[in-house]
C-alpha cells in the first residue's frame, strides 16, 4: 500500500510543473533606492508609504511564511539561490509566475504608488527574471488609478519576462466599474492577462456584514471577495466591452465557482432588463475569460466530492496549478492534487494550461 | 527490524532536537524534559518536513475568548500549514480520527549495558546514514528501533 502510493508519487514528480503564483520581497529597504526614481528619494525616505497596504488581521507566522523558507539572510523570498534550491529545483520546475505583493496597489498617495510599481517591475526584471530563465514576472501596478496603471502596462509591456498583470482582489471598488477599464484596455493591447490575487485591503471589509474578530476569518474568508470580483466583471459587460481579455484568479479557491455561475445565470434570466448590454449567458463568460490557481487546495472529506465538483465547473482547461511560495498554506506539486484524478488532466493542471495561458516554451 | 544507536544522551538537551536518516527514513528524536521521542520527518498531509517545524503547546477553549494553553514543549508544527502533532506518540491533533505520523520508541541505554554494541556500530555504516558513532561505556545512547 505504503509502496503503491510512493510509486505514484514518484510517477508525479515526473510530470512537468508550473508554479502560478511564487512570491518573492526585497532583500531589505535600501534596495528600493536602486529602482525608485531619484525625484522619490526622500519622499521615500521621510514619508514612505501609507495606505491599505494588506491585511488588517495579524498573519499566523512571520511574513505569513513556511518556518522552513527562511534563508540565511534577509526575509523568505528574497534570495535568489535559495528559491531556486527549495523550489525550483526541488520540484523540478518548469517555470514559476512572479506575483509580488508590494502594497503598490493600496497606496494613498498615488502619484507615489506610480513610482513604486515603476520600482517592483524594474527590480523584477533586474534581480529576478535577468537571472532565472526559469522565472516570469507580473506586471504591479497602481490600479486604484487606471490612467497611471495603463501607463506602467504600456512602459514594460514588451518585456518578454512579465507574463500579466497584477492586481489584488481587495479594491475599492469592484473591479467592473468603468474607473478599471483602461487597465483591461491596455492589457489586451498589450496582450497580457489580468490577474487577480488573494488580499489587499480595499474600501470596505472583508465581508459583507462588517469586519470579523480573527485572522482565520479574513483568510477564510477571501473566497467572498473573488466573488464579488468575478459578479462585477461579468455583470458590467467588461467581456463585451474587452473581448480579448482574460482573467487570472489566483489564491482564491474555486470549489465555490460551480454554485456561483449557478447563481449569476439564474439572476441574469430574471433580471436580465437591467443588463442589455450582456449577449450570454454569465457562465459562458466565465468559461471563456477565466483562468484560475488552484492553491489552496480545497480539501473535501471525501475525494469523490473533488471530482464531482471538477464536474460541475467544467473548467478543467482552466486551472493552473500554484504553490504559493514562500507562504505558509504552500502546496507541494506531488501532493496536493487528490490521487486518483485522471492523468491529462493532472498534466494540463500542473503546468499545460498555464504554459498555453503564458505562452511558454 | 534492526536498532540503530543515534547519538549520545548528552547530545539531545531537554527542548531540543536532532534529525537522522536510519534505512532511508528521515527520523527526529525530541527530548521533552529527559524523555525521549523519534517521529518520522514527513507530514502525512502534504509531506512538509515535521522534524523541522516549531515545537509549541496546545490551546484549548471551554468557550469563545478563553485560552488555555497546555502542553508546553509537547506539540509539533508542521513548518508548512502549522497542523499539530503530539510529540509523544505521533497523534494528530487536527484529524485525530484519520492522521497520525509514525512514530519510534527511543531506548536510552548506558554503553556497557548495549548487546554487541561493536556490531550495531558496525551496521550504521550503511549508505544511508549520515553519522557513525564509536561506542564507548563511558557514555550513554539513544537507540532507535526501525
Amino acid at each position: 500500500m505504503a509502496e503503491t502510493r510512493m510509486a505514484e508519487v514518484e510517477t508525479r514528480r515526473k510530470t512537468a510543473v508550473i508554479d502560478c503564483d511564487v512570491h518573492v520581497t526585497m532583500k531589505s529597504g535600501d534596495v528600493w533606492f536602486r529602482y525608485l526614481p531619484k525625484a522619490w528619494h526622500e519622499y521615500h525616505r521621510t514619508i514612505g508609504g501609507y495606505g491599505r497596504m494588506g491585511s488588517a488581521y495579524p498573519r499566523a507566522v512571520p511574513h505569513a511564511a513556511r518556518h522552513d523558507a527562511w534563508p540565511p539572510s534577509g526575509p523568505p523570498g528574497s534570495n535568489l539561490a535559495f528559491l531556486r534550491a527549495q523550489l525550483l529545483d526541488e520540484w523540478e520546475m518548469d517555470y514559476g509566475i512572479l506575483t509580488p505583493l508590494i502594497g503598490v496597489g493600496g497606496q494613498q498617495n498615488l502619484a507615489y504608488a506610480a513610482a513604486m510599481g515603476r520600482a517592483v517591475n524594474d527590480w523584477q526584471a533586474d534581480a529576478w527574471l535577468r537571472r532565472e530563465p526559469r522565472l516570469r514576472g507580473s506586471v504591479v501596478v497602481p490600479y486604484e488609478d487606471s490612467d497611471l496603471a495603463a501607463a506602467e502596462i504600456d512602459r514594460v509591456g514588451d518585456h518578454p519576462g512579465f507574463v500579466q498583470v497584477l492586481l489584488m482582489v481587495r479594491t475599492m471598488e469592484p473591479l467592473g466599474r468603468r474607473k478599471y477599464w483602461k487597465i483591461y484596455e491596455a492589457a489586451v493591447r498589450n496582450g497580457l492577462p489580468i490577474a487577480i490575487h488573494f488580499g489587499g485591503t480595499g474600501a470596505g471589509p472583508i465581508t459583507g456584514a462588517g469586519k470579523p474578530s480573527h485572522y482565520i476569518e479574513d483568510h477564510g474568508g477571501m473566497p467572498a471577495a473573488f466573488q464579488a470580483q468575478v459578479t462585477s466583471l461579468v455583470y458590467e459587460g467588461v467581456f463585451g466591452q474587452f473581448p480579448d481579455l482574460k482573467v487570472v484568479l489566483i489564491e482564491g479557491g474555486f470549489a465555490w465557482m460551480p454554485a456561483l455561475m449557478w447563481r449569476l445565470d439564474r439572476c441574469y434570466r430574471q433580471l436580465k432588463m437591467e443588463l442589455p448590454h450582456l449577449k450570454r449567458l454569465p457562465s459562458d463568460y466565465i468559461r471563456a475569460h477565466f483562468w484560475i490557481s488552484t492553491q489552496p487546495m480545497e480539501e473535501p472529506p471525501q475525494r469523490e466530492y473533488f471530482f464531482e465538483m471538477m464536474d460541475h465547473l467544467d473548467m478543467n482547461d482552466r486551472l493552473m496549478f500554484a504553490t504559493d511560495y514562500p507562504h505558509w498554506d504552500f502546496d507541494a506539486p506531488d501532493v496536493a492534487l487528490p490521487s486518483g484524478m485522471d492523468k491529462a488532466v493532472r498534466r494540463d493542471i500542473l503546468a499545460e494550461n498555464a504554459r498555453a495561458l503564458y505562452k511558454l516554451a | 527490524m534492526a536498532k540503530h544507536i543515534i547519538g549520545t544522551v548528552d547530545e539531545i538537551p531537554p527542548g531540543e532536537r536532532k534529525l537522522v536518516t536510519l534505512e532511508g527514513r528521515e527520523i527526529g528524536i525530541f527530548n521533552i524534559r529527559g524523555e525521549f521521542y523519534a517521529l518520522r520527518n514527513r507530514c502525512p498531509h502534504q509531506g512538509g518536513a515535521l522534524c523541522k517545524g516549531r515545537v509549541s503547546g496546545f490551546v484549548t477553549a471551554k468557550v469563545p475568548g478563553e485560552y488555555e494553553y497546555t502542553r508546553k514543549g509537547e506539540i509539533l508544527r508542521c513548518p508548512w500549514h502549522g497542523w499539530e502533532y503530539d510529540i509523544k506518540t505521533g497523534q494528530s491533533w487536527v484529524d485525530p480520527a484519520s492522521v497520525r505520523v509514525r512514530s519510534y520508541e527511543v531506548e536510552v541505554a548506558p554503553g556497557t549495558k548495549i548487546e554487541g554494541a561493536e556490531d550495531m556500530a558496525g551496521l550504521m555504516k550503511g549508505p544511508y546514514v549520515a553519522e557513525t558513532y564509536p561506542v564507548t561505556v563511558e557514555k550513554t545512547y539513544l537507540l532507535v528501533e526501525i
